[in-house]
C-alpha cells in the first residue's frame, strides 16, 4: 500500500512537470490556428472583441513602449492602418504588453498612431497567443484563422501590405 | 497671578508642541520615497518581460517603469499591499514572488511539504535500519532449515554406542 502511494505520487508530480515543460516549450499560437478570442479595452475606455470583427482580416499587434524594435515598425504600422481606413474590412488592434499607461500613451502620441490600443490586462491576451517578446504581430483572416505571424518588426510598410492583401483578394 | 502664569504657560508649550508637529506631517506627505522603501516592494515582483530576476535587481527598461510606478505609488501614500494588488491587476499573478494561495498554485506550496515529510521519513527508515540491522538472510535460511531434533530408541542408541566402541578399538 505504501509502495502504492509512494509511486502513484511520484507519477502525478511527474505528470505536472510534463504539462509544465510541455507549456513553457510551446511556441506562439501558430498559422492555421483559430485565433484565442480576447476583449480589449483600449486606452480612451472602448471595448473590442475580437469575435466581432468575423468577415474582416484583423491585425493585432503586441507592443510596448520600453521596447527599442517595436519603434521601426510604428509609423509603417500607422501607414498600412491608413491605407486600409476607407474599406472597412481590415480592423488594426495594438495590445500593449507590460507596460506603464503614461509611457504607452506617450509612445502612442510620438508615433502618431491613431487604430485602436489597450493595455494587455493581467496579460491575458499576451498568454492565449503565448507571446515572448515584442513585437509580435498576428494576422487572422476573415474566418478567425491565423494567417501569418510575424516575429519582431515587420520591416517595411510594403512588408505589411503583401501580408493582408492576399487575404483581401 | 500665578494662575494666569501657568495658563500661559500652557499655551505656550501647546503652541510649540502643535507647530513642531506641522513640519512632520509636511514632510510625510511630501517626501519621496527612498530607494530602499520602493526595492521592500519590488523585491517582491517580478516582472514578466525579465523572467526569474526580482524587480529590484532587475536593469531593464520596462523594469524601471515598474520601479518608477511603485515610487509614485508609495508617494501617493498607497500600501505595500495595494500596489501589490495594483500589480497583480495590470499585469497577472504571475507577477508575485509568492503565488496566492489558490487553485492550481496551491501545488508550490504542497509539494515541497510533501518532499520534506517524505524525504524525512525514508531516512528515519534508513537510519533505523542501520542502527538495528536485520539478520543475515543466509542465517535466517539456516534457521529456517535446521531439522528438528529427533528422537532415538533404546536400541538405536545401543548400537551407536557399539559402533563408536568398535572405532575406539581400531
Amino acid at each position: 500500500m505504501k509502495k502504492i502511494l509512494l509511486w502513484g505520487g511520484l507519477a502525478i508530480l511527474l505528470v505536472f512537470l510534463s504539462i509544465g515543460l510541455y507549456r513553457s516549450q510551446q511556441g506562439q499560437v501558430g498559422k492555421g490556428e483559430t485565433a484565442p478570442d480576447f476583449e480589449l479595452i483600449s486606452f480612451s475606455g472602448d471595448t473590442y472583441q475580437l469575435s466581432d470583427f468575423r468577415g474582416s482580416v484583423v491585425l493585432v499587434n503586441f507592443w510596448a513602449s520600453w521596447c527599442e524594435s517595436c519603434k521601426p515598425e510604428a509609423d509603417d504600422l500607422e501607414d498600412a492602418y491608413q491605407y486600409y481606413l476607407n474599406r472597412g474590412d481590415v480592423i488594426f488592434l495594438g495590445v500593449d504588453y507590460v507596460d506603464t499607461e503614461p509611457e504607452a500613451l506617450g509612445y502612442l502620441e510620438e508615433f502618431g498612431i491613431t487604430y485602436p490600443n489597450g493595455p494587455d490586462l493581467r496579460t491575458e491576451i499576451s498568454q492565449a497567443y503565448r507571446v515572448r517578446g515584442v513585437p509580435e504581430t498576428f494576422i487572422i483572416d476573415q474566418n478567425g484563422i491565423i494567417s501569418h505571424v510575424q516575429i519582431g518588426p515587420f520591416s517595411s510598410f510594403e512588408h505589411i501590405i503583401s501580408t493582408i492583401d492576399p487575404l483581401l483578394e | 497671578m500665578i494662575q494666569k502664569s501657568k495658563r500661559t504657560l500652557w499655551w505656550i508649550l501647546s503652541a510649540v508642541l502643535l507647530l513642531s508637529l506641522i513640519p512632520v506631517a509636511a514632510n510625510a506627505q511630501g517626501s519621496d520615497p527612498t530607494d530602499d522603501e520602493v526595492n521592500a516592494v519590488a523585491k517582491q515582483l517580478y516582472c514578466p518581460v525579465c523572467e526569474n530576476i526580482p524587480l529590484d535587481a532587475c536593469g531593464t527598461a520596462a523594469c524601471e517603469q515598474w520601479r518608477g510606478i511603485i515610487r509614485d505609488k508609495l508617494a501617493e501614500g498607497w500600501t505595500e499591499e495595494e500596489i501589490k494588488i495594483y500589480f497583480v491587476n495590470q499585469y497577472g499573478d504571475r507577477v508575485l514572488a509568492e503565488p496566492p494561495r489558490r487553485g492550481f498554485n496551491w501545488i508550490v506550496y504542497i509539494v515541497p511539504v510533501v518532499i520534506f515529510v517524505g524525504g524525512g521519513y525514508l531516512f528515519y527508515r534508513g537510519f533505523e535500519q542501520w542502527r538495528s540491522p536485520e539478520p543475515d538472510s543466509n542465517v535466517r535460511k539456516k534457521e529456517k532449515t535446521t531439522p528438528k531434533p529427533v528422537t532415538l530408541s533404546e536400541d538405536d542408541i545401543s548400537r551407536v554406542e557399539e559402533e563408536l566402541r568398535k572405532r575406539s578399538q581400531r
